[in-house]
């Protein structure tokens, strides 16, 4: 789950890793109050789940209050389009009001999971305020990283290494130290995938802000914390992802016209290779779970049939011990009822493989029934060529 | 032979809770021996004949239990691994989905030096056909033979299972190593299995996108193993920094790309299925071809 910016400073300012001042508005005339406390000259930063925000012209500095509601005015109600959201890109409701601050020195410095280690790894760099992946790719030598041992947490000589290697020195250099101490007890208390600053600056009298705030809680971890998932912005998400996440099935809106209800991820993926393949476009990539029930089943259908651009439907349910005829039965209960003429090819096996197959002959829907996964996506592109 | 699980192996369950007793049921019809079952506070009771202890140390004593089979809900499942194996467990296998990333880093520390190896967590489980089951796939489509599988998926390993039987290439054990980030076991425990097992002859690697275990696996597999793997990956398709159903298979900042794992299995010799529908095709070419 992603925080929007202003969340991920509210966070940081609780943990003392230090921010620019700042609040959020939803309309014009809150801008513009905040930005007169600021003292005028601010900068404007639309709330969206996505990054390049700033050369899509979602960050804006203005110099005086009157400015800022006639910027935010632009901005609230908009859709941002940046190399991070997609064609469609992401609505503005909210904006961040914070201070302009004279930048020194710009730095990178994130903790994420290291898989290799199995361990949390905090990383910096020198080179902040551009792409960090551009950077790991062509000059690696300029990321430094340490891993940290999970009993002992993360020691103050190790954010000290990091905060020399990033050529702080003196005072700035122990507040780097306090920084990285602060941020990681949040990143571990809040259960959090990745934390990324990205600048971290110095400013020209001597501090260290976080410019940037991006904060990734790991979803499997939601349960410890009621409140942050209240902060969840459902407007930042796909509406049908967000249906299927009610139901717990993982749905990734993709851009072809075949519909994809599969069970288990690993299978969900191959579906969409072997899709692609024999020359067809997949709609979705959708993961119903590896055991998953009638109504399940039903539910999938239905999210799949909301998307407009769907033009046939390929089932591949690999049952085992989940029984196909309940299968059958959850796509008749989805499909029946809306009268539903899309070609769909079902591939099922598994317990009861034949009942199932029987009962969808039988459903008055245009389904094909096939045996094996390469005959199944070989067929719904034909039909729909 | 076989690696891990054989027709000796003891299991206790833990968590025989509505899912962990049905399941439980299968590996037994399958012929399993369920020698226990865990759920704190419903020790001295039985379900359907198995019968339960609070604490898995109890289930070890009573039931001289070797292998737990784990399906404890997220919340209290790292508890769990720790607990089996503080009872002297030797092979844990978690079925359990969800576990959260902190938990597993703190798991895998600890187990650092532990004589028990842990497979999964969110995994399908182990199965040595004709043996024993220990997990949730369906067994009926196994059959005995000397090929080993080992994959990061579920029922994409049934898939590549039910096409080896079809082609008649039986498995002598095939593993389920779980989707997530942080796993217990990865392929490179299993492939040294698989290389020091009589029974298993080849060995068919199912990988998918997210990390670099398919890249360490090939480097491994071009430097150690005196037999034939083929490999399949999945997830071509899949899109940047989506996160697709698995937690471990998300491509991020550019790595962790199916086409990259494909060009470095095959850069060090192993032959990859281009599609999920032709996968025992190409574990049989690389046969035909030594």
């Amino acid at each position: 789950m992603n925080l929007h910016e202003y969340q991920a400073k509210e966070l940081f300012r609780l943990y003392g890793v230090p921010v620019p001042r700042g609040n959020v508005a939803a309309s014009a005339g809150e801008a513009q109050r905040l930005a007169e406390d600021l003292g005028g000259t601010s900068v404007l930063k639309a709330q969206v789940y996505a990054g390049g925000r700033g050369k899509a012209g979602g960050v804006r500095l203005v110099k005086t209050s009157a400015e800022a509601a006639e910027v935010a005015m632009s901005l609230l109600g908009s859709t941002l389009i940046t190399p991070q959201t997609g064609p469609g890109g992401l609505p503005v409701a909210c904006l961040l009001v914070e201070e302009a601050v004279a930048i020194e020195g710009e730095f990178y410095l994130s903790i994420t999971l290291d898989r290799v280690a199995s361990r949390y790894c905090l990383m910096a760099s020198a080179a902040g305020g551009v792409d960090i992946e551009e950077t790991a790719r062509c000059a690696p030598e300029k990321i430094h990283r340490q891993l940290i041992d999970p009993c002992l947490g993360l020691r103050s000589f190790q954010a000290r290494h990091l905060a020399l290697a990033l050529g702080l020195r003196g005072s700035v250099c122990e507040a780097a130290v306090e920084l990285m101490l602060n941020l990681y007890r949040l990143f571990l208390d809040k259960d959090c995938s990745q934390v990324e600053i990205n600048p971290l600056v110095t400013t020209a009298d001597g501090q260290l802000l976080a410019m940037d705030a991006k904060i990734n809680l790991d979803d499997n971890a939601l349960f410890r914390h009621p409140q942050e998932q209240e902060l969840l912005d459902h407007s930042q998400l796909d509406p049908l992802e967000v249906q299927a996440g009610r139901f717990d099935i993982a749905y990734i809106k993709m851009s072809g016209r075949i519909g994809c209800l599969v069970n288990g991820a690993g299978l969900a993926m191959a579906t969409l290779d072997v899709l692609q393949e024999c020359g067809g476009r997949p709609a979705n990539f959708l993961d119903v779970g590896g055991g998953a029930s009638r109504e399940k089943v039903a539910e999938a259908f239905r999210i799949i049939l909301q998307d407009r651009e769907v033009k046939g439907v390929f089932v591949n349910i690999f049952g085992g011990i989940m029984r196909c005829d309940i299968v059958a039965q959850g796509i008749i209960d989805a499909a029946v009822p809306v009268s539903c003429r899309l070609p769909i090819v079902v591939r099922m096996a598994g317990a009861q493989v034949d009942v199932g197959k029987a009962l969808l002959a039988s459903s008055g829907l245009n389904v094909t029934c096939v045996d094996g996964l390469g005959d199944g996506a070989t067929r719904i592109v034909e039909l729909l060529a | 032979m076989a690696i891990l699980i054989d027709q000796d192996s003891r299991i206790v369950v833990q968590g025989l809770g509505r899912s962990g007793l049905f399941h439980a049921q299968r590996c037994r019809e399958y012929g399993s021996s369920i020698v226990a079952g865990v759920t704190p506070g419903k020790g001295g009771t039985y379900s359907d004949g198995i019968p339960v202890f609070d604490t898995v140390a109890e289930a070890v004593k009573h039931g001289a239990a070797n292998v737990s089979m784990i399906f404890v809900p997220p919340p209290a499942a790292a508890d769990a691994i720790l607990e089996a194996a503080s009872a002297g467990i030797e092979l844990a296998v978690c079925i359990t989905e969800g576990i959260p990333v902190r938990d597993m880093v703190q798991v895998k520390q600890a187990l650092q030096g532990s004589a028990m190896r842990l497979i999964g967590p969110n995994c399908p489980g182990v199965i040595t056909p004709g043996q024993c089951k220990v997990g949730i796939m369906p067994g009926d489509i196994h059959r005995p033979g000397s090929v080993g599988v080992v994959s990061r998926s579920g029922t994409l390993t049934y898939e590549a299972v039910q096409q080896l039987s079809d082609a008649g290439l039986g498995q002598s054990t095939c593993v389920g190593i779980g989707g997530d980030a942080i796993i217990g076991s990865g392929f490179i425990d299993m492939l040294e299995l698989f290389n020091d097992d009589p029974a298993t002859e080849s060995v068919f690697l199912i990988g998918e996108i997210g990390g670099s275990a398919e890249e360490e696996a090939a480097a491994w597999i071009q430097r150690h193993m005196r037999k034939p793997v083929a490999a399949f990956i999945a997830g071509v398709t899949a899109p940047p920094g989506k996160r697709m159903g698995h937690a471990g298979a998300i491509v991020s900042g550019g790595k962790g790309r199916a086409v990259d794992k494909i060009a470095t299995l095959q850069g060090c010799g192993i032959q990859v299925a281009t599609s999920p529908a032709r996968m025992a095709e190409a574990l049989l070419e690389t046969l035909n071809r030594r």
